[in-house]
């Protein structure tokens, strides 16, 4: 069962030669076969997946960041020759003509796309009930939702479908399906990683983020993603840091703050509590724990509210134009 | 808070060029006002002392030479090839004006 494995286990297991890529990705690729038809976690698999494992067991090059690691894309990054359709039937038989430059990243580094993941249609919603290719479910419960809008990363990620995803978030499209299905989700800050090549929701809010088996493979899929990207001008030129090293270490002394006015009275106790629990949790280990006063995030939310849907607004007409009038006809 | 009638939403579909049904209308006259309503949140705030603000983490703009970057140019026929309708190498859209 190779597919229960993280990043840092396939890597070590690929550098001592214990194992093929051909092994890992067949385990992912019959895991999907047995789960993916009870959780709907994908729009599109790649079928080609195995034959590009044999291929990089026969190069020589083993050494690039993600030799060889199966992966799976949110449906709204662009993958060259292969269908993206940010599940929405608009896009049905959408074949992008050029890599979203994370995805470019991600080749580069070597890992192998498994498929494409299911989403709310156009990234609009927090549930993934919204998409056109089937309701994801929980793999914890499958009478649940995963959170979304990138719920079929996050559950194939937990359900082992995958090494680990790629997720992408406007407002908790990462962090929500990671904490609903119990992985690790990783918003960057708006401009650490690059937003060309994902089909838009909000330009001035997008942010692609890792969503993965541990901590460690979210710090080291951001050394990959993190950077300036000439094809989007909003990246930052700080360069990125070696956010795996900051790992293993004493937090003594660190000052985290918990909002306050994010513990809201409407909130179930059970994750209450949990957050409550996680600051005791931090306290212990030396860090300064605060309860801190923000400004009601209602105003938060309605900014947003006020921003997004404008920006979209303006998105999705301009693909109603270029794609509507243009479009092959959808398959029935 | 002004009221958001039919006829609004009516009015605002053509000129988006959208075509509603009635059932659609019904329901968008509701998220327009869900929308309108926080809009109306932030008139409670007092901004009068706060210095406007573009984005948060400070992004300025950023210019380039108008130079071709040829890694990124897609040839013409990859750049139609998700096209319904193609005449010349043109995509051919619905057209605008009316003949007569």
């Amino acid at each position: 069962m190779k597919n229960k494995l993280d990043i840092k286990q396939v890597y070590d297991l690929y550098k001592n030669k214990e194992v093929s890529c051909y092994e890992v990705t067949k385990s992912c690729i019959d895991w999907i076969a047995k789960v993916n038809p009870f959780l709907d976690a994908f729009t599109t698999i790649n079928a080609k997946a195995l034959d590009e494992a044999k291929k990089k067991d026969k190069q020589q090059v083993k050494n690039t960041a993600l030799w060889g690691i199966p992966i799976v894309i949110k449906d709204n990054f662009l993958t060259k020759g292969f269908r993206t359709t940010a599940s929405s039937r608009v896009l049905d038989d959408y074949i992008p003509q050029y890599n979203a430059t994370v995805v470019n990243r991600l080749l580069g580094a070597g890992a192998i796309i498994l498929g494409k993941t299911n989403m709310d249609a156009w990234a609009h919603g927090s549930s993934t009930e919204t998409s056109d290719y089937g309701v994801t479910k929980n793999p914890w419960d499958l009478t649940r939702i995963p959170g979304g809008s990138s719920g079929g990363s996050a559950a194939a990620t937990i359900s082992d479908m995958c090494i680990t995803s790629i997720g992408s978030e406007t407002a908790g499209s990462v962090r929500g399906p990671a904490a609903w299905c119990g992985c690790v989700g990783l918003k960057p800050t708006y401009g650490r990683v690059s937003r060309y090549g994902v089909i838009a929701m909000g330009s001035s809010l997008d942010c692609p983020g890792p969503i993965t088996k541990t901590v460690y493979d979210s710090a080291y899929i951001l050394e990959i993603l993190a950077g300036r990207d000439p094809y989007d001008a909003t990246t930052s030129d700080n360069l990125p840091t070696k956010y795996t090293s900051f790992l293993g270490k004493e937090i003594k002394g660190m000052k985290i703050a918990i909002a306050r006015q994010y513990l809201l009275p409407e909130m179930k106790s059970e994750v209450k509590d949990f957050i409550i629990k996680a600051g005791k949790v931090l306290e212990d280990l030396g860090a300064n724990v605060e309860y801190a006063d923000t400004l009601n995030p209602e105003y938060a939310v309605a900014d947003y509210t006020v921003i997004q849907r404008s920006e979209d607004w303006e998105l999705l007409h301009f693909r109603k134009v270029t794609r509507m009038n243009t479009i092959k006809k959808p398959r029935k | 808070m002004k009221k958001t009638s039919k006829t609004d939403i009516i009015h605002i579909a053509k000129l988006a060029n959208l075509t509603i049904a009635e059932v659609e209308s019904v329901k968008l006259q509701k998220q327009f006002k869900e929308t309108l309503r926080e809009v109306d949140k932030l008139k409670k705030l007092n901004t009068m002392t706060v210095a406007g603000t573009y984005h948060v983490t400070g992004v300025k703009n950023v210019l380039r030479g108008d130079i071709i970057d040829k890694e990124r140019v897609l040839s013409q026929d990859a750049a139609l090839s998700n096209a319904n309708r193609v005449f010349n190498g043109y995509f051919v859209v619905p057209a605008i004006f009316d003949e007569k």
